[in-house]
């Protein structure tokens, strides 16, 4: 097939199982929703849209309860309105996938250019502890395999997950391939009897199995802080102490299995280019480039933006005497990669802002200049 | 060796489309790699419209457009405004009864530039009956002039991307324009 990112993010989700979908359409996202009005029904699902982005999230928050597989897509000012229950998707461990493609920004910006400005926000955006997965395609193919490994491991954690997209990659056309059997993480009832099943009972690491409503268990489900059968426990300093740390160390105790990077002439590299999402793009042309004019460029290209790759970036920065972000926003992940390698290389930021992709001579005459 | 193709319009001619038929056809049928983007600026509605193909035989880092192989103006507001970014000795392809070529002679006199005429528009109303179809015209006479795609598979990316039941005018209109004598 020879489709759009946001059509591919459409047929991923299909492909992992997406059998409920609610939105509020929203430049440059808009085609996935388009594309899963037209074809979620094919598969039995169903296409809702709702009266603004707050709603959606609500929407498929319940869904999933219902024990739907369920994604919503947006731009910047409809993820704005999304981190409130971005939150309550957190604490209440409620399976869904969020497609974010970015446009300039703050506020209502460019609605029809690329930016990667929401990076902090999917970190950051709603109130409290919690450990967000994210995950940032370069090209459609890519589109179309995070979308399903988005639906994986939400499922398999039991966490909202969020698709960082842009415009770039979420409107242009590539030849994509659509396998005939993916692995798909499905959601599993509990051994227990309803009468000894405890919904939010888990080990330190872990979560537990998710029963939805109707299933015959008792189901209470609550942004509260709650004990293990879901019931408010509001003012234990221990009760709160145990849920947040688990809820988080769910991610950050799986970190090495959820981050994904890809590597490119890292092993001989003096400078190490970082990038996700479509500056990728650019720094694989440029890597190239620098290696036939005789510099030793290589490439670390951030799947996983989070949880963030630590350990692999520490690894990078004691292979290159320089590392170098570039990212469309003036200076997001930068941060991140300097709390990890500040002490092991030189850290720079090529930024760019304004919707348009880095230029491969662009980045080159800054590299020249180190 | 990675080819940049730029087709520019108006709103309305089906320009994007003529490039998403040029991008399937390249990297479904002819098996090479291809990626397409279009400007998604205010200027898509109604004033101009311009899409973007990139073809290679080798793996597409950069996806963008920014000096062309090939531009192919389907309106005069088009041509001036991206005549500039052509590369010199580059292939340029007009409709020549929507530009009028006195404002370009200086231009391609000095750049060199390769220009051909397709009458997409008039082969479409007159030949067809359908202006609507000026842009699989345009994709036949692009096909022909610059052999980026192969005959083929130009057809079969037609066929894939109209409206059914619609096939074989396109297929009519797109045989017209590879038979233009430029």
């Amino acid at each position: 097939m020879f489709i759009q990112g946001n059509e591919a993010c459409a047929r991923g989700a299909i492909k992992a199982g997406c059998r409920f979908f609610a939105g509020y359409p929203i430049t440059p996202s808009t085609e996935v929703a388009e594309e899963l009005a037209r074809i979620l029904p094919n598969y039995g699902g169903s296409f809702v849209q709702m009266e603004d982005e707050i709603a959606a999230l609500g929407a498929i928050i319940g869904a999933s309860w219902s024990g739907l597989k369920v994604m919503t897509s947006t731009s910047g000012p409809g993820f704005s309105l999304m981190q409130e229950n971005i939150g309550y998707g957190q604490i209440t461990e409620t399976p869904l996938v969020i497609i974010n493609v970015q446009r300039g920004s703050p506020s209502t910006g460019q609605p029809t250019m690329a930016a990667q400005g929401d990076m902090m926000q999917a970190r950051w955006g709603s109130h409290g502890d919690y450990e967000p997965i994210a995950l940032s395609p370069s090209s459609v193919q890519e589109c179309f395999d995070f979308t399903i490994k988005a639906f994986n491991l939400s499922e398999k954690y039991r966490v909202p997950v969020i698709i960082l997209t842009d415009e770039i990659i979420g409107h242009m056309r590539e030849k994509i391939t659509i396998p005939d059997e993916v692995k798909v993480t499905k959601r599993e009832m509990p051994q227990e009897k309803p009468e000894d099943f405890l919904p939010f009972k888990a080990d330190e690491n872990g979560t537990s199995p998710m029963v939805p409503f109707g299933e015959g268990y008792n189901i209470h489900v609550t942004g509260l802080t709650h004990d293990e059968r879901g019931y408010p426990d509001t003012s234990s300093p221990k009760a709160h102490s145990k849920l947040v740390k688990r809820l988080c160390n769910k991610v950050l105790n799986n970190r090495e299995s959820i981050v994904s990077v890809e590597e490119e002439f890292c092993d001989d590299a003096d400078i190490i280019l970082i990038s996700y999402g479509a500056p990728y793009r650019s720094v694989s042309a440029v890597v190239k480039k620098g290696r036939s004019e005789g510099i030793n460029l290589g490439s670390l290209k951030i799947n996983t933006p989070w949880p963030f790759p630590e350990s692999q970036v520490l690894k990078a920065a004691e292979k290159a005497k320089d590392l170098v972000v570039v990212e469309m926003n003036l200076g997001q992940m930068v941060h991140e990669v300097e709390s990890v390698a500040r002490d092991k290389a030189n850290i720079h930021l090529i930024s760019k802002i304004g919707g348009e992709l880095h230029k491969v001579e662009d980045i080159l005459s800054k590299i020249r200049e180190l | 060796m990675r080819k940049e193709v730029r087709i520019a319009g108006f709103g309305g001619q089906g320009v994007i489309l003529a490039g998403i038929i040029i991008g399937r056809a390249a990297s479904i049928y002819d098996g090479i790699n291809a990626v397409q983007t279009q400007s998604y600026g205010p200027e898509a509605r109604g004033g101009a419209s311009r899409t973007e193909i990139v073809i290679s035989d080798e793996e597409i880092s950069y996806p963008k457009v920014s000096n062309p192989d090939i531009l192919v103006a389907m309106s005069h507001e088009a041509l001036i405004k991206y005549l500039d970014d052509l590369k010199d000795e580059g292939i340029l392809i007009i409709d020549p009864d929507l530009i009028n070529e006195e404002d370009i002679e200086d231009f391609v006199k000095e750049h060199e530039i390769k220009v051909y005429r397709a009458r997409a528009t008039k082969t479409a109303t007159e030949e067809i009956g359908l202006r609507i179809v000026a842009n699989i015209v345009m994709i036949g006479a692009i096909t022909n002039i610059t052999k980026i795609i192969s005959l083929d598979a130009a057809k079969d990316a037609i066929v894939a991307s109209v409206p059914k039941g619609t096939e074989e005018k396109n297929i009519k209109a797109f045989e017209a324009g590879y038979a233009l004598n430029s």
